[in-house]
């Protein structure tokens, strides 16, 4: 018998970025496949492909055994396959039932939509499959966990066979999700396959039937739960590439400079995204935080920065209480920061460089009252692009049209020449090549040897333990350790981050509190 | 993911600047050069001469009467405009309200607001400036500044209220400047029947501003608010590429993000911007009530709040720009009016010639596909980012 | 966060409380204590034209009494809100507001007689245009396209339909300089055959022609719009401006080149009244809805089978979806760009059936700019309504009531110092309060405005 869905040689090629190469994939009837990579792996451009989103540059896609050409997501319905995406699709103004039928609706009398057939065939699916829902619900009353249950039963409505299961559980508590996971393997008794992608070692060992790796694109291996432990796939999954090396003397550590206590932030959507997080960092010193992206580090560093605001506890830059204050006022204390998204807040892409340099200076080092100072503004933009060797024809040019590592460069060389206390570093290589990347590394590190506190907050591990003397692991909003950088091995990170509780993993270590003393 | 490893443009500076600003000038005008061709079409097509001479004379007939109407249009426009010394000075002296309310348009853009309520702005402020210059008996020196600015702060305090309502409750602005055109109409009707009205009176009409308030006329009816103009463009290109203050504007309106990370506080800019647009809003009506009408009458304002979005698109919400798109608009339109008395062909075609060129400017896709021009990157310029009623 | 809702909540229903006493003092203040003892204010409940109903006796009101017992009204509610707290809050603020008004329309009238009727049924008159805008903004918005144009297509809709039926009715016309019949022989012909067909004096078939003919421009124009602004990204507050600009010139230009000169143009009738049999004759409804206009009751089809087509069918729900969450939508297989194209034609068809009332349906001519920001008053509406038909048919007669008030204030001139201009302020502060969430918040679809893009 075939396989139910076999994908092959699967290539997808973006703008600069080889998103996906040339992967192998099947799935057999009935089983759980996980899907198992860093972020930024090709996981979900992966699925998009066979979900019809995307039109992958090569490759083939098999139904059955069949040749299936999917071009779009009504295909891929037509097909059987159904996907519950990361982000849900769901409309929160209309009801579960509305919701699941919507594109396949029931009608009666030529064109009156049918609540009543509709909302009897999602209570027949929920009896089924154990996935209790109120159809007559607004989906905006509805918690994440019972909405990710409408997702499913939007799946099953449209008799997928196939369905695939995008990072489900990084909105669940752990609760929601033993209960998710019950239903997976109901649904597999039930003859539906599932691609259940993840990048938590202990979920993929409780629940899959196979474990494929993906790294940069690339199905890296196949593995079974049974022969692996959580060790062996952290290996897999961050892989053994060349260890960035940084050149760096033993931390000199003086006053702290940073003190955060008991902070507690809120996201977006108003729930609790950082949880009474308290860590210090001392001058000369540079604290790492690792961890899966979404577990609380943007909204830390954001508070840390005046861009969000705390709901309560304590930030202390430089012995001044700094919580809820400007981003000015902070920036005056002596803080540098390189954000997250340095094309979303970082540049103004269509501004020309030297306008990019001056972006929370232009009021006091370049302006003589309310007229900037166009001649120090060029001669610091000519001494800044040979200094911080911005590749650029001029600094005239919009800060877009320079490549990824170039634009850093320009926050960096903007950032790193005020004087300062305390620089906030996230993702600071993201999207940057090799040759800046070793820039920007022996840049920081610069920056810790003349004496400055340095947090360093990024979801790439080679970079965090290349850089970091101490790191701090966040997960779910806390920060589950804190280790000194030399005593801890990337495997032992990988399960940090995965959420395995820090006494398992460490063991030898007694406790990962920072302590005064304790630091090494 | 931002791995966009694009190659920089050519070293060669000057080469690449020529380059760029041909670009720059390319789009805009053929946009008007297509627009224009389009209004010769709809001034054919409306034409029944033409048709009369298709029965008669066949082709070759039709094909000359085509040549009559189109030609006889355009080139009592152009003579109109341009055709004698007061020609030209007609043309200025309707390209002055232009420039300062394409400004006002532009400087909402380049701080990301869409102020379509410069019609009401402007009629208020003249509202204010016509009470202060009616008034007041004051010396000119102190006078006429005096009625300037209050019609600059009606304006600048009306659009300011937008700008406050979206800083502070997301209220869209384009909804609010929309109805707060309606309420200065409303209450312009009740003030010139009430006290804003010279007595006895008679008709809806002000009294007429006194001599000390008048921007003087010099060159027929060419008056000093066309330097005015000139001066307060540039000044509102200081303002907005020389000072810490269009620094911030620019920011904002470019990327919020970015200047809430740049610690600018977005809501004061928004405010601010808002009140800068009013201000020009208010001088383009100061200006040609002190210079040209001199006493305020319903029908004031014959639609300066539309056109002056058409002028800064088409100056692409740069100073210089909007002067020349002005200076090009001021001179169709008094152009138009001799198209009116000696083709019969309504000025009203001016308005169609306006719309189509926007169309072009905001869709830079149709003039390439036209005229086969390979897109160049980005190339929107003080673009505008308003999506949604906000919220 | 519940918690913080539940606070604000709170706070809201303390100022509405408050908000309602005021009320009740106002109309102490400005009302009951301006008022001379022993004046009666008489209601009209008769429409002025002629009509199938039978007469009521008018309704005589003691000026005082009546007020204060309004007064005490709104004190009792306000009282209630305080200690109690009422559940349907909107509700009630609606009662007030009408104890409000109608104790201001009791004081107006102080001494005289007001025609109630004729009043209301004026409202709907004028709200009429309104709601066309309304419903047409609708069918855009919900889809996820704002169409600020709608003021455009209306004053298209309104020349291009006295147009065609001014062309229709007029075929036998004489050229006035030369005495040679206007058109040619075939069309003078086709409508003469036409003119045996004819099926209603009210309803005659160069008006529906006309009515067609402004529905098929007003769909070219949203079809332009939808492309700009689907197609090509164009920002769709730009396009809509556009549309707006080139509908006020053409209009203007197209009108002094021929609807101008040539009277047989632009002379293009009107729809008449058309009551409808049984229903027309009961009391007070009757003369309101049922003794109407034909184009008015395409309103009151149009109000209706929008309401069931958005909230019933396949249609709706769609429409709604791809509103609110293209990507959802699309991940079902629903095409964003179909069901963009689709409802935005259809608003703008609604739009220029709305902008053929200004000319056929009301005067039979056509003025320039004769729509005189009616379509923007729809948006408006459309906001105030929530965005919903019934909401938004609501909002409009609210708005063509401060309209028909104002006008039959002027006959109370002496007794009323409130100028005319201030209550037709009302329509526009109201939205601008609104918007600002003052009023609860008026939450637009949530894509409304964001181009779909697709990866």
């Amino acid at each position: 018998m075939p396989p139910v869905l076999e994908l092959r040689g699967i290539t997808k090629q973006f703008p600069g970025v080889l998103a996906n190469d040339n992967v192998n994939l099947t799935l057999e009837k009935g089983e759980v496949h996980a899907l198992l990579g860093e972020n930024g792996a090709g996981k979900t451009t992966l699925m998009n492909i066979l979900y019809g989103l995307y039109k992958p540059t090569k490759g083939e896609i098999y139904i059955n055994g069949k040749r299936a050409e999917i071009s779009g997501p009504t295909d891929a319905i037509r097909q059987g396959i159904g996907m519950v995406h990361q982000h849900f699709m769901l409309i929160p103004v209309l009801t579960v039932t509305e919701n699941v039928m919507l594109g396949e609706e029931s009608i009666h009398n030529g064109i009156f939509l049918d609540r009543k057939v509709a909302a009897k065939r999602i209570e027949e699916i929920s009896k089924k499959y154990r996935l209790e829902v109120d159809p007559h619900a607004y989906v905006r009353d509805l918690p994440v966990g019972i909405q990710q249950r409408v997702e499913i039963i939007k799946v099953l409505y449209r008799q997928a066979t196939i369905l695939i299961l995008d990072e489900p559980t990084a909105v669940l508590t752990p609760q929601e999700v033993d209960e998710l996971f019950n239903i997976m393997k109901l649904l597999t008794s039930q003859g539906v396959s599932i691609i259940f992608i993840t990048h938590k070692l202990k979920e993929i060992l409780a629940v899959s039937d196979r474990i494929s790796v993906i790294r940069r694109g690339q199905t890296v291996g196949t593995a079974k739960p049974t022969e692996s432990t959580e060790q062996s796939l952290a290996e897999l999954m961050v892989g053994r590439p060349v260890e960035l090396v940084v050149q760096k003397k033993k931390a000199q550590p003086t006053q702290p400079v940073l003190l955060v206590k008991n902070l507690v932030i809120k996201n977006d959507r108003d729930r609790i995204a950082v949880e009474d997080v308290s860590f210090e960092i001392s001058g000369g010193e540079v604290l790492g935080v690792a961890g899966v992206q979404g577990n609380g580090q943007t909204e830390l560093v954001e508070a840390i920065t005046g861009l969000r605001h705390a709901e309560s506890g304590s930030i202390k830059i430089d012995g001044q209480e700094s919580a809820n204050k400007t981003p000015r006022q902070i920036t005056e204390i002596g803080v540098s920061h390189v954000p997250e998204d340095r094309q979303r807040d970082g540049l103004v892409l269509s501004f020309p460089i030297k306008d990019n340099f001056i972006l929370n200076t232009y009021y006091n080092t370049f302006a003589n009252g309310i007229i900037i100072d166009e001649k120090k503004v060029n001669e610091t933009a000519i001494k800044w692009v040979e200094k911080f060797d911005v590749r650029t024809p001029s600094i005239e040019t919009p800060a877009g049209s320079l490549s990824g590592g170039n634009q850093q460069k320009v926050i960096v060389a903007r950032e790193f020449s005020r004087p300062l206390k305390l620089l906030i570093a996230s993702q600071p290589t993201r999207g940057v090549d090799v040759g800046s990347i070793e820039y920007i590394h022996a840049r920081i590190i610069q920056k810790r040897d003349e004496g400055a506190a340095i947090l360093v907050v990024s979801t790439e591990l080679d970079e965090v333990r290349a850089l970091s003397d101490r790191i701090a692991v966040m997960f779910d909003g806390k920060i589950v350790a804190i280790v000194p950088a030399d005593q801890v091995t990337k495997e032992q990170l990988g399960l940090l981050m995965a959420g395995v509780p820090k006494e398992e993993v460490l063991g030898v270590f007694p406790q990962g509190k920072t302590k005064k003393g304790e630091k090494l | 993911m931002t791995t966009d490893e694009k190659i920089t443009p050519s070293q060669n500076g000057l080469s690449s600047i020529i380059k760029q600003t041909f670009d720059l000038v390319l789009i805009p005008f053929l946009a008007v050069v297509t627009a224009l061709i389009i209004g010769g079409f709809i001034i054919v097509v409306t034409d029944a001469a033409v048709y009369t001479a298709f029965g008669e004379g066949g082709i070759g007939g039709g094909l000359a009467a085509i040549w009559t109407s189109v030609s006889v249009a355009y080139g009592s426009m152009f003579s109109g405009s341009l055709g004698s010394a007061r020609d030209i000075s007609e043309s200025l002296v309707a390209s002055t309200p232009y420039i300062f309310a394409g400004l006002a348009v532009a400087v909402g853009f380049r701080g990301g607001m869409f102020n379509i309520g410069v019609e009401g702005q402007l009629l208020l402020a003249v509202m204010a400036s016509v009470y202060v210059g009616s008034n007041f008996s004051l010396p000119w020196i102190i006078h006429l500044p005096l009625t300037i600015l209050a019609g600059m702060v009606a304006g600048a305090a009306w659009a300011a209220l937008a700008g406050y309502l979206k800083a502070k409750t997301g209220a869209h602005e384009v909804i609010n400047t929309i109805m707060m055109n309606y309420i200065v109409y409303l209450f312009s009707d009740w003030a010139l029947n009430g006290f804003l009205c010279r007595t006895p009176c008679s008709s809806p009409v002000s009294p007429p501003v006194l001599e000390s308030a008048f921007l003087p006329q010099f060159f027929y009816r060419l008056h000093f608010g066309f330097f005015l103009a000139l001066i307060v463009a540039f000044a509102v290109w200081w303002l907005l590429f020389k000072t810490t203050i269009g620094f911030e504007i620019r920011t904002v309106g470019t990327n919020p993000n970015a200047a809430r990370y740049g610690g600018i506080q977005t809501t004061k800019v928004m405010v601010l911007t808002m009140a800068i647009s009013g201000a020009l809003a208010g001088l383009a009506g100061a200006s040609e009530l002190l210079g040209v009408n001199r006493v305020l009458a319903a029908g004031f304002s014959s639609g300066y709040g539309f056109d002056a979005i058409a002028l800064a698109l088409l100056g692409r919400s740069h100073p210089l720009g909007v002067v020349l798109a002005a200076l090009l608009f001021g001179t169709l339109r008094s152009g138009a009016t001799r198209m009116q008395s000696l083709a019969n062909i309504p000025t009203d075609i001016i308005s169609i010639i306006q719309a189509l060129v926007i169309v072009f400017i905001a869709a830079p896709a149709i003039i390439r596909w036209i005229y086969r021009i390979k897109a160049k990157g980005a190339e929107e310029g003080g673009g505008v980012m308003v999506q949604g009623w906000g919220s | 966060m519940e918690t913080t809702v539940s606070v604000l909540q709170e706070k809201r229903n303390v100022k509405m409380g408050i908000f309602f006493l005021a009320v009740s003092l106002a109309i102490v203040i400005f009302f009951a204590l301006n008022t001379p003892v022993g004046l009666t204010t008489t209601f009209g409940l008769n429409p002025g034209a002629a009509t199938n109903a039978p007469p009521l006796p008018d309704l005589t009101l003691p000026t005082m009494g009546t007020l204060w017992v309004l007064a005490f009204l709104a004190a009792f509610t306000g009282g209630w809100q305080l200690a109690r707290g009422f559940k349907n809050l909107n509700v009630v603020l609606l009662f007030v507001v009408l104890l409000f008004v109608f104790a201001f329309m009791t004081w107006a009238a102080r001494g005289k007689s007001m025609n109630l009727l004729g009043v209301i049924s004026a409202s709907l008159l004028r709200a009429t245009p309104i709601a066309f805008g309304a419903l047409s903004g609708i069918l855009c918005e919900r889809a996820g396209v704002i169409n600020i144009a709608i003021e455009g297509m209306m004053l298209s809709g309104a020349m291009v339909s006295v147009l065609v039926a001014s062309l229709f009715r007029n075929y036998d016309a004489l050229n006035p300089t030369t005495g040679q019949p206007l058109f040619p022989d075939w069309f003078a012909n086709i409508g003469r055959t036409l003119d045996m067909y004819n099926l209603s004096s009210a309803v005659p078939w160069y008006l529906l022609l006309g009515l067609l003919s402004g529905l098929i421009v007003g769909g070219l124009l949203a079809a332009f719009h939808a492309w700009l602004s689907i197609e090509f990204k164009v920002n769709q507050i730009i396009s809509g401006t556009v549309i707006n600009i080139f509908s006020m010139g053409i209009t203007a230009f197209l009108s002094q080149r021929f609807l101008q000169p040539i009277q047989p143009l632009n002379s293009g009738g009107v729809f008449t009244a058309l009551p409808i049999p049984i229903l027309s004759s009961i009391p007070i409804i009757g003369p309101l809805l049922f003794e109407n206009r034909f184009i008015v009751y395409v309103l009151f089809i149009l109000v209706i089978a929008i309401h069931v087509m958005l909230f019933y069918t396949r249609w709706g729900l769609r429409t709604i979806a791809v509103g609110e969450h293209p990507k959802a939508a699309d991940t079902l297989g629903v095409n964003v760009y179909r069901m963009r194209y689709i409802n935005v034609i259809l608003g703008g068809m609604i739009a220029g059936v709305g902008g053929a009332y200004f000319t056929i349906g009301s005067v039979g001519r056509f003025d320039e700019n004769m729509t005189a920001g009616k379509g923007f008053i729809g948006l408006a509406a459309m906001i105030f309504g929530k965005w919903t038909p019934l909401g938004a048919f609501g909002s409009s007669l609210i708005f063509g009531f401060a309209d028909a008030l104002q006008q039959k204030l002027q006959i109370f001139a002496s007794q009323v110092p409130i100028p005319s201009e201030f209550l037709l302020m009302a329509p526009y502060i109201i939205t601008m309060v609104v918007l600002a969430g003052v009023i609860g918040r008026a939450n637009p679809p949530a894509a409304d405005g964001v181009p779909y893009e697709k990866d």
